[in-house]
């Protein structure tokens, strides 16, 4: 096959035009430097159509939207919580923390009607552990544990990056676990006073 | 001594305005943003730049010739910086107006090499060393299209003296002590019968008044892109491969002064090229008739107005050139090294010469 690339013995003329063709390519994009690509979010029909001027968005500043069900740092909705645990059970890399305590009566219900039952004294997320899988939303019965477009949430201590969700203060957590603890100590006195009293019949 | 601190600190304003564009313009011609944080659009950025580098530690690797390493930025400046002192800045503003300025400027920046040579070979280190033999061998042999086209210039021009090219190129022809009855001609013809010397402006211009220095000028200008080891001519710093050639070992102070030395270097040519073929501190307006635009923008000799419109005409001229420079970075890919030598040695040294001769047949037409 025979080449028909331009050689510097024939083609003067070819490579100054080349040459030209190239300063005006480079000067083209100079002159379109006084455009912007605007922020605008991939649903938008502009949003390949934005061939001039200048590609960087200035972060902080602005920023290309996420779609309003972007799937980035988690949220427990902890009133709608009933802290069954299954989102801690199926995590795989086992960033969320629970510690539950039972309630010595029925705390109320949930916006779906489920009822609460348990307290949770701990419910910790670590976002620098997580691996937006989403599993855990999936498995959440009533739907309190979401993820948000939220993405930018990054800290400067690496203990920032855990999210405790739980309502409850150490003070009224611990008076939780007494009440439970007195209940349970109430409940184990009856139960041996009514074995006692089975027994002495 | 005050010529040689305002040249200084002039060159220091100029360098510090050429970083910020090199980094602006390269960033729009890519369609990035470049610096935007410091200052207004990150005009400061330069400024923080040379801070930052006077803050360093200058460090002298433990295996170097140590003397060779310090020495090695003070000189390679200390040429680029000398060239300067013949520059003509305004008609009646030279740092030092000697009659040989062209040759000593050759010959004061060819001590460039030597610098470059030391901190090649002072740096102990396999690539500060390839790169200064890149940029040496480059640098001699380019400067012999550089001066064959220069010396082009001479010719037509008769003289040595920088500032009497200068007069020469524009509506002051007589004022210059030595030339008071000479006359320019359309394109140096006086056959052709149409004075020039009350038109000025462009058509005074070396490029116009022997139109054959247009092609000595490509020369030149190539030739110069190789002198400051800028794009596409940049093998002696190929960041792929050599990391930064002969001042990789340098840092804090004496790298900043490697680096002015190379703006100094870019500024110096462009000021060069400004001066041997695109008019000097002249004006490019014409006087057409009862329009004397060539008169308007000159000023007065000796006053404030002929200096500012010197400085302003010289300056914008080099900055169009150096803009040039800095779009031709951006634009080409670099050349191999057998390339360039092919270049410079097979293709501009005997267009060069051709350009001499020519040159010299025009000037026996231009008496």
């Amino acid at each position: 096959m025979e080449r028909s690339s331009v050689t510097h013995k024939t083609g003067f003329w070819e490579v100054t035009k080349s040459l030209l063709s190239g300063l005006r390519l480079t000067w083209r994009h100079f002159r379109n430097a006084d455009k912007r690509r605007a922020p605008v979010p991939v649903m938008d029909a502009d949003y390949f159509k934005q061939p001039e001027g200048l590609v960087t968005l200035t972060y902080p500043y602005e920023a290309i939207p996420v779609p309003e069900n972007g799937r980035y740092r988690l949220h427990n909705e902890i009133d709608d919580c009933i802290v069954c645990d299954l989102c801690a059970k199926i995590c795989p890399v086992n960033c969320i923390t629970i510690e539950s305590v039972k309630a010595t009566e029925e705390i109320g219900m949930t916006s779906d009607g489920t009822k609460k039952r348990l307290y949770a004294p701990i419910f910790d997320i670590d976002m620098a552990k997580c691996c937006f899988c989403g599993l855990c939303t999936t498995v959440c019965p009533t739907d309190c544990l979401t993820m948000t477009p939220v993405y930018d949430f990054a800290e400067v201590d690496i203990k920032n990056m855990i999210y405790h969700f739980t309502d409850l203060t150490p003070e009224q957590a611990e008076e939780k676990k007494q009440l439970l603890a007195k209940q349970q100590e109430e409940m184990a006195a009856a139960k041996a006073a009514a074995l006692a009293a089975r027994k002495q019949q | 001594m005050l010529a040689f601190a305002l040249t200084l600190l002039l060159l220091l304003g100029i360098v510090i305005v050429l970083a910020y564009a090199e980094r602006k313009v390269a960033a729009f011609m890519q369609d990035r943003m470049g610096p935007t944080e410091a200052g207004p659009y990150g005009s400061l950025q330069s400024v923080l730049d040379v801070v930052k580098l006077l803050q360093k530690e200058d460090i002298v690797p433990a295996a170097a010739d140590k003397k060779l390493f310090k020495l090695a930025p003070i000189l390679i400046f200390a040429a680029v910086f000398a060239g300067f002192a013949v520059i003509p800045f305004t008609p009646d503003l030279i740092p030092a107006g000697i009659g040989i300025g062209v040759f000593y400027l050759l010959a004061i920046i060819s001590l460039d090499v030597v610098g470059l040579l030391m901190a090649g070979w002072g740096s102990n280190n396999k690539y500060a060393m390839l790169g200064a033999m890149r940029s040496v061998a480059q640098i001699v042999s380019y400067e012999i299209p550089a001066g064959l086209a220069i010396l082009s210039v001479v010719m037509v021009c008769q003289s040595l003296d920088f500032q009497e090219i200068s007069y020469q190129q524009g509506i002051l022809l007589n004022r210059f002590p030595g030339l008071e009855f000479e006359t320019n001609w359309l394109f140096g013809i006086e056959a052709l019968g149409i004075n020039t010397t009350n038109i000025g402006g462009i058509t005074t211009w070396n490029i116009f008044r022997a139109p054959i220095l247009l092609v000595a000028f490509v020369i030149y200008f190539i030739a110069s892109l190789a002198e400051s080891n800028r794009a596409p001519f940049d093998i002696p710093e190929a960041e792929s491969e050599l990391v930064a050639g002969f001042h990789v070992e340098y840092s804090g102070f004496r790298f900043a002064i490697l680096f002015l030395a190379e703006y100094s270097m870019m500024v110096l040519v462009s000021l060069v090229a400004v001066i041997l073929f695109l008019g000097s501190w002249n004006t490019p307006l014409p006087n057409l008739t009862a329009l004397k635009f060539a008169n308007w923008t000159t000023g007065t000799v000796g006053e404030l107005s002929g200096i500012l419109w010197g400085g302003f005409w010289l300056l914008s001229k080099t900055f169009v050139l150096l803009f040039l420079q800095l779009q031709i970075r951006w634009t080409y890919p670099r050349l191999r090294v057998d390339q360039l030598m092919h270049l410079c040695w097979k293709v501009l040294t005997p267009i060069a010469l051709g350009i001499v001769l020519l040159a010299g047949i025009w000037r026996l037409l231009m008496v």
